[in-house]
């Protein structure tokens, strides 16, 4: 297990599958967490697993302000913020050639735009304190691509691109910046796949089965703890083999 | 010597550790003074931490000398 004890971590998107799990595993390993999410009841429920003191804050990321707040909140609570998941995510899939503006839009401001302006608020702290850690969970579909997804897709290819460039400017301050990369995780997101399209994915997964979302919250602990120090900037895929690279 | 300029100063030493007597008005931070550019964004927060101003983005980006950061701290306080 990853020592984590005393690290101030927050986590956006706690209240989906993923976030759960990271929560979960982040708080086992010592960490002190401050959750984040749309789904208060969901939030809460972690909130009694965990038992001890995790603040939950509800918040918005579709909008500079609702950011802006979760930060400062979330700064005031904790004293401070060591580790950031950026976890959050949506999809509004459809066919590219029926994709409307809007559902673009949104996907890629809620999926990527919201990490650059979280991260920039929180990352001060980290680069005084010269110690951080920042986890954004991308996706297999950010590299591989996928139809019916083309929004999601480049939000979470923008995701990698924009980890490995931040990584660059901010080593120098021990701070690292990571990616990972889930393959198809048993979520309610994936719940929204046709019957012949899991059959299909299923096909393609060395494992034989979709992920757990455990198999995401190991990796983050990881890259959280001091035993990763020295792994930046790059992009961990955790997808049963579905997409090797 | 103004308080601003000896409360500058003091910052740029303790943060980019160099001698006091380099850090005059003329000096820039980067080809002078040695920092790198996460350094100035660095200097920058802390002259927003020390006077209790803020220094939106796009004037940080035009702080590039001793004098620049004293000429903008001593307008923002006034």
């Amino acid at each position: 297990m990853m020592d984590l004890k005393g690290r101030k971590v927050l986590v956006t998107g706690a209240s989906g599958g993923i976030g759960k799990a990271i929560a979960l595993e982040l708080s086992s390993s010592g960490a002190d967490l401050c959750l984040t999410g749309r789904n208060k009841s969901e939030l809460e429920n972690i909130q009694k697993i965990i038992g001890v003191n995790c603040p939950i804050i509800i918040s918005d990321l579709s909008n500079s302000e609702g950011i802006n707040n979760l930060a400062y909140q979330a700064q005031e609570i904790m004293g401070q913020i060591d580790i950031l998941v950026n976890n959050a995510g949506i999809t509004k899939d459809n066919l590219f050639m029926r994709m409307s503006e809007d559902d673009w839009n949104e996907v890629i401001n809620i999926n990527l735009n919201s990490i650059f302006k979280l991260t920039k608020l929180l990352i001060k702290g980290m680069i005084k304190r010269r110690y951080g850690r920042i986890i954004n969970i991308t996706s297999v579909i950010g590299v591989a691509g996928g139809a019916g997804q083309s929004n999601y897709s480049a939000s979470k290819a923008g995701i990698i691109a924009m980890s490995k460039s931040l990584a660059q400017e901010v080593g120098s301050r021990s701070i690292t910046v990571n990616s990972i990369a889930p393959g198809f995780i048993e979520t309610n997101m994936t719940a929204e796949l046709s019957d012949d399209r899991r059959e299909d994915i299923l096909k393609s997964i060395s494992v034989g089965r979709l992920g757990k979302p455990d198999d995401i919250a190991g990796a983050v602990c990881f890259l959280a703890s001091d035993k990763a120090s020295y792994i930046t900037g790059q992009t961990i895929h955790i997808n049963g083999g579905m997409l090797m690279i | 010597m103004s308080d601003t300029l000896e409360k500058v100063q003091a910052i740029v030493v303790e943060h980019l550790g160099v001698e006091a007597d380099k850090v005059t008005a003329s000096a820039s931070f980067i080809e002078d003074l040695g920092a790198d550019s996460l350094d100035t964004v660095e200097l920058v927060m802390a002259f927003e931490e020390e006077f209790g101003i803020e220094i939106p983005d796009d004037a940080a980006e035009t702080i590039l000398s001793v004098g620049d950061a004293i000429n903008f701290i001593d307008s923002a306080k006034n």
